[in-house]
């Protein structure tokens, strides 16, 4: 039996700031109902979690990074309670064990991790095992880059994807996992979805720039073992129409943006499953 | 009793900005140093049990996973030197104000007013260093001590088991409310001098007629009825100097002006502004008829014009250069952020949807003796630059266009022009959006951040009024998300319709803002008492004119009070009700029941005596250089290209977010390998449009140095010229002029006003003169009149400098074009004839001359070229094109060149050119209204039909082998390189 309507939820506020970019590509991936939602609907119990099928946590500054990036949102999302008196964490823990999707991008991938929901082993939503912190080079970059997709990922965002082409626009892209046991598990797993590559997208970099920011075995995405919990620091979102990419005047480009495939398959997962 | 909780990395973990800092004493300061570390401290001024601490300092303080903490006891050890460096009392400390954030959330407790945490960083300094060079560190890289203090601790005195001494920097400050009476029935030098101690910068001409107003019975026996003596009240005269400033009255621009030249001849000019800049706009609407887009000009904060059926683009841009001199990064921060608040502060409100920015700066390689009290240019440069990346970024606003310009001339103040344009739905809920209204009863409601001391009196460059235990008021640091949460939720109110009007507080704070307001429904009541403070111990008319940031004053009719409160509360946003619009021609103002001031409306807005200046015009001569024309040009173009005002800005546009939300069209770098030079750029604001916004901006000061009117046409010749490089339509265009100069007043310490001034009505003349060719509305621009430094003997003037910026739109995005040369084969077009115009010249800088050939303008023979290769470009023949401007042709062809990865054979001989005979002028003379374009060979025939009896030649070729050939005007090879020579030697000078 598949999913009537899906509906898309893109959570804003305390400094997001790629919500509209986010919400569109929902709706070019398919999705029927897309709301951008101010975090603050949620705490006062305005719009509920319940009622949607996938969750966007997008790009931005929340809280300005001032702990540590998403540091403080993911002490909010940690603690906070509905006017209902319900934990949001809860409901975000509700939300995944009905079998519903996650994408954090950027700044909500930093999100993601710090609240433990990515790579989440076993399950064990909450415990964080990885961490997003300063780019080597100590500066925020703005730039594009490739990616090779594992293909043994279980991610349902990148299926049939092999490689992509991407901007990051961050100052705490690189990715650190707790330790060696963690690195071998999230390898081992599959759970590294995406590594930044170079040109060709065959070979993995180290690199700077082509590795923006130094990342741990080059990470640039991971998920949890459902694959349906999924944060990558490059945007998707940006590169929705081919006059996005970099080179549109003087290469050819398809009309549609790289981006667009996530969202379609993260759409089309929900219309199969759920 | 207060704890400290201190957060290091562990073992093996990098210390990205430890690094980056230990660069920068190596390379800025030249003091070597092995290595630097820093820990983040953080001062918790409350009473909290051990559990606690703990769980705040492995909670919200630390990462686990790369940081570790210690609470109550120093994790410092290994240096040479530490440094510990923290926010002066009083200064805006975003880190501190979001960790007491998520101690409130964590433990579940509303912090007393008195309970707060304090953010610091320790450096960690391994290395050689005496006493005096970790003090060097300290002072002039790691602390600015205008907001900042710090402690240091050698390795031998540092107490490793209790750590830096613990203390709380908090504000301290009285409670006694005073409102001061300042009897004006004195003499005129008493007048002078209540003006000069009050830092009211009134003359004496206005003191006098504020003197008139208060001795006139009739306002007497009103003061009366309001409770006040015939005295002004310190408010009152805060508030009067304040509207009265040059800054919010633009006096200069203003003023009647007697303008003589060289020959003689004499005009008399009644207002800059009226007789030039609004001239401008209403002779080219007039002449647009009903195709008219302007919407709304110079009556807002910001300009509105017509995008299309359904959507507005507001744009201002503004300049903060006295800030950014005594604090660059808190100065360009609150630049940035402040700006944003114009176009949201617009009409009903606008969604911003990009940033510019242009800087000017003395050389950041400057290694000359510092004068006093200035900061080097290269940390001017870095915290410039940091604050606009933390105020764009941090805001979600993409910042898409900018520049720097170098003249050592800066180095006495910077000039930081931030713009921000906006979207905003041409009708909300009905009623047009750009129209601001106010009626009687409705309430003043301030929304946003609190009222500190900051930003009184503006800037004041005096450090002497800041000490330990006194908030700083002389410079503020912005705070984006306050602002950006406050935005997100005005846009909200303004959609459900909870507001009538709204406007920012900037310059001049509730005063400006309630002040202007009030002129809608003639008059206010305001009650001081009532605004959120962020300590006490403000005085009323420090309350009145904080130019504390990220603020909004809204009209709101007293039905909507409610839901406006509930939302804003529900978003976190405070606001607070300070009184009401009224209709009683009275800017009346409360402190809890008592009126502090009391002022007719009318002679507050309209009471400013106009000034009576005398501008004198004598066109300076410089020597005429004599230069050798070199055979081989090679090395010149090298050079050329390593040019602080030509080499590649990518270092710091990379740090700028240049694409988020989405609509990104032509970035600022463009090319095979991203990262040429972009002439404009193009976006898309409603994503399910093909419809474009474009924004392009022209400057030259060195032009100044000859004739600031030809200085002027070159900016909106240039501005234009990038316009239309990336695809810009003329339909829909619109102008905005940014004024910086020296004191254009006459003075014993200024006796050159009279020309400065001249130079000031020949700008406005070609303003006049071009805006009108072009048919360019201007439809709102800003000034800033005092950029000098004079401390003792010394004075630093900038070179007068207008930034004209233009905003337009492109039908469709599809057919933009980017200036990197495409294809092997295409053909080298140089459109627009060449001729000797050294004057200025970048090349001439580079021998150290100045010349007297300054480029000149030909408007209409400009026109028809602009409108040929539109029409060119709209049938899709042109491949590349860019503009022609610092470096002349030679800089223009090698970046077409590079950015493609192609290599360019040029024939010198082939380039329209009157009268040169040598090399070097047709390759470096910056002759206006010229672009290199590349066209495919097939097309060529069709292009030059396009181009009509415009000048267009073809001129070389590209090459797929990466050599760059220029043969010059006899015959020989003028220039010969690889263009990643060319590439290397253009990136190389600014890699920081």
């Amino acid at each position: 039996m598949s999913l009537k309507k899906v509906r898309a939820i893109v959570v804003s506020g305390n400094g997001t700031n790629c919500e509209v970019e986010m919400a569109h590509a929902c709706r070019m991936g398919g999705a029927d109902e897309v709301d951008i939602v101010h975090i603050s609907k949620l705490l006062y119990g305005e719009k509920s979690l319940h009622d949607y099928h996938f969750l966007n946590l997008p790009g931005g500054f929340l809280d300005g990074d001032d702990l540590g990036s998403a540091k403080a949102h993911a002490i909010r999302l940690r603690y906070a309670r509905t006017a209902q008196g319900e934990s949001i964490f809860e409901h975000i823990l509700t939300f995944i064990s009905q079998g519903k999707i996650i994408l954090g991008i950027c700044n909500g991938f930093q999100l993601l991790a710090k609240l433990g929901l990515v790579p989440a082993f076993g399950g064990a939503y909450g415990t964080q095992d990885v961490t997003l912190t300063f780019n080597d080079s100590g500066k925020f970059e703005d730039r594009w880059v490739y990616l090779t997709v594992n293909k043994n990922s279980p991610c349902i965002f990148t299926r049939g994807i092999e490689n992509l082409y991407l901007p990051v626009r961050h100052g705490e892209g690189k990715c650190i996992p707790a330790d060696d046991a963690v690195l071998h598990k999230l390898r081992e797993k599959n759970l590294i979805v995406a590594q930044y590559s170079d040109r060709s997208g065959e070979k993995v970099v180290m690199d700077y720039p082509l590795n923006p920011n130094g990342s741990v075995e080059a990470i640039a995405g991971i998920c949890d073992e459902t694959g349906r919990v999924f944060g990558m620091m490059p945007h998707p979102e940006a590169y929705l129409h081919f006059t996005n990419h970099p080179r549109w005047t003087r290469e050819p480009v398809p009309e549609e943006g790289m981006g667009v495939a996530l969202f379609r398959n993260a759409v089309a997962y929900l219309r199969n499953n759920l | 009793m207060a704890h400290r909780i201190e957060v290091g990395l562990k073992d093996g973990v990098r210390d990205a900005l430890g690094e980056k800092m230990k660069r920068r004493v190596c390379d800025d300061l030249h003091i070597p140093v092995q290595s630097v570390h820093t820990i983040e401290v953080f001062t918790i001024d409350m009473d909290l049990s051990a559990d606690e601490l703990k769980a705040l300092a492995a909670g919200p303080f630390s990462d686990p996973i790369v940081q570790v903490y210690a609470i109550d006891r120093p994790l410092a050890r290994d240096f040479d030197w530490l440094i510990e460096v923290g926010l002066r009392p009083g200064v805006t400390d975003n880190v501190g104000r979001t960790a007491l954030e998520a101690l409130a959330l964590l433990l579940g407790r509303n912090p007393g007013s008195d309970e707060k945490v304090y953010a610091s960083r320790q450096y960690l300094i391994c290395g050689d260093l005496d006493r005096n060079g970790a003090e060097r560190i300290a002072r002039d890289l790691l602390a600015n001590e205008l907001i900042q203090h710090f402690e240091m601790f050698q390795k031998n005195s540092f107490d490793y088991t209790r750590g830096v001494p613990l203390t709380v920097h908090r504000v301290t400050g009285g409670n006694r409310i005073e409102v001061c009476e300042i009897d004006l029935s004195v003499s005129d030098d008493e007048l002078v001098t209540i003006s000069r101690e009050r830092l009211l910068a009134l003359s004496l001409e206005e003191m006098k007629a504020i003197q008139a107003y208060f001795s006139n019975p009739d306002v007497v026996a009103g003061r009366h009825t309001s409770g006040l003596s015939a005295h002004a009240t310190d408010v009152e005269l805060e508030a009067l100097a304040q509207t009265w400033s040059e800054h919010c009255k633009h006096k200069i621009f203003n003023a009647d002006i007697e303008y003589s030249d060289d020959t003689g001849s004499r005009i008399h000019i009644s207002s800059l502004f009226d007789t030039y800049i609004k001239g401008v706009t209403e002779q080219v609407r007039k002449k647009l008829g009903d195709r008219d887009w302007c919407v709304s000009v110079f009556t807002d904060n910001a300009g509105v014009i017509r995008w299309d059926d359904r959507w507005n683009l507001v744009f201002k841009v503004e300049t903060h250069n006295s800030p950014s001199a005594l604090d660059p990064y808190g100065g360009a921060l609150t630049g940035i952020v402040g700006v944003n608040r114009d176009p949201l502060g617009t009409g009903m409100g606008a969604k911003l949807i990009f940033n510019t920015d242009v800087f000017c700066f003395a050389s950041p390689f400057y290694d000359g003796a510092l004068p006093a009290r200035i900061l080097h240019p290269r940390r001017i440069y870095e915290g410039v630059r940091e604050g606009v990346e933390h105020g764009g970024n941090k805001s979600g606003i993409p910042t898409v266009n900018g520049s720097i310009v170098f003249d050592d001339r800066f180095m006495g103040k910077p000039l930081v022009y931030c713009g921000t344009a906006g979207i905003m739905p041409a009708e909300i809920l009905g009623r047009p959006a750009h129209v601001k209204e106010v009626r009687p009863g409705d309430l003043i409601v301030m929304a946003g951040g609190r009222i500190g001391k900051d930003g009184i009196h503006g800037a004041t460059f005096s450090s002497e009024e800041l000490h330990e235990g006194s908030p700083v008021t002389a410079v503020q640091i912005g705070d984006p998300i306050t602002q950006k949460r406050m935005m997100d939720c005005l846009l909200e109110a303004r959609d459900r319709g909870l507001y009538r009007c709204i406007t920012d507080n900037g310059a001049g704070g509730l005063s400006s803002s309630v002040g202007e307001m009030a002129q809608f429904s003639n008059g206010c009541e305001l009650d001081l008492k009532q605004a959120p403070l962020k300590y006490s111990g403000l005085q009323p008319w420090e309350i009145l004119l904080s130019e504390a940031q990220e603020r909004m004053t809204l009209a709101i009719p007293p039905e909507k009070i409610d839901d406006f409160m509930n939302l804003t509360r529900m978003m976190g946003v405070e606001a607070t009700v300070l009184g009401r619009f009224t209709d009683s021609g009275c800017f009346h103002i409360r402190y809890g029941d008592k009126t502090v001031a009391c002022l007719d409306m009318q002679f507050l807005h309209k009471g400013l005596p106009r000034m009576q200046l005398k501008a004198a015009w004598k066109p300076p001569r410089h020597e005429e250089p004599d230069i050798k024309d070199p055979v081989d040009l090679t090395p010149a173009l090298r050079r050329m290209l390593s040019r602080l005002n030509i080499c590649s800005k990518e270092s710091v546009v990379r740090q700028y977010d240049h694409e988020v939300q989405g609509g990104s069209v032509v970035k600022p770098l463009s090319g095979i390998t991203n990262d040429g030079p972009s002439d404009a750029a193009v976006l898309r604001p409603v994503l399910d449009s093909l419809q474009g916004v474009v924004v392009s901006h022209g400057i030259c000061p060195r032009y100044s140095d000859i004739d600031t009117y030809h200085m002027t046409a070159c900016a909106i010749d240039e501005a234009l010229r990038n316009f239309l490089c990336v695809g810009g339509s003329f339909a829909g265009i619109a102008g905005l002029d940014n004024f910086c100069w020296c004191d254009p007043l006459r003075s014993e310490k200024n006796p050159d006003g009279e020309y400065k001034l001249a130079q000031l009505v020949r700008a406005n003349r070609a303003l006049f003169d071009y805006a009108i060719a072009y048919a360019i509305p201007l439809i709102s621009g800003k000034d800033s009149m005092k950029n000098d430094y004079v401390i003792g003997e010394q004075k630093i003037s900038i070179p007068p400098t207008v930034l004209f910026s233009i905003i337009g739109k492109i039908d469709d995005v599809r057919k933009a074009v980017t200036m990197d040369a495409k294809a092997p084969g295409d053909l080298v077009y140089v459109l627009g004839e060449t001729f000797d115009e050294m004057g200025g010249s970048e090349y001439y800088a580079l021998h150290g001359y100045t010349g007297n050939r300054v480029p000149t303008v030909n408007a209409e023979r400009a026109l028809k070229l602009y409108r040929r290769l539109t029409a060119a470009r709209e049938k899709g023949l042109v491949q590349s094109c860019h503009d022609c401007s610092d470096g002349g042709l030679g800089v223009a062809l090698a970046e077409t060149a590079f950015s493609g990865r192609l290599g360019m054979m040029v024939d010198v001989k082939k380039v329209p050119a009157a009268k040169i005979t040598r090399n070097d002028t047709l390759l470096f003379s910056e002759t206006q209204s010229r672009f290199v374009a590349t066209v495919s060979a097939g097309n060529k025939k069709a292009f030059e039909r396009c181009m009509g009896d415009s000048t267009a030649a073809e001129i070389g070729v590209l090459l797929d082998e990466p050599r760059f050939k220029i043969l010059g005007l006899k015959g020989s090879i003028a220039v010969d390189a690889t263009i990643f020579d060319l590439k290397e030697c253009w990136q190389k000078t600014l890699r920081f």
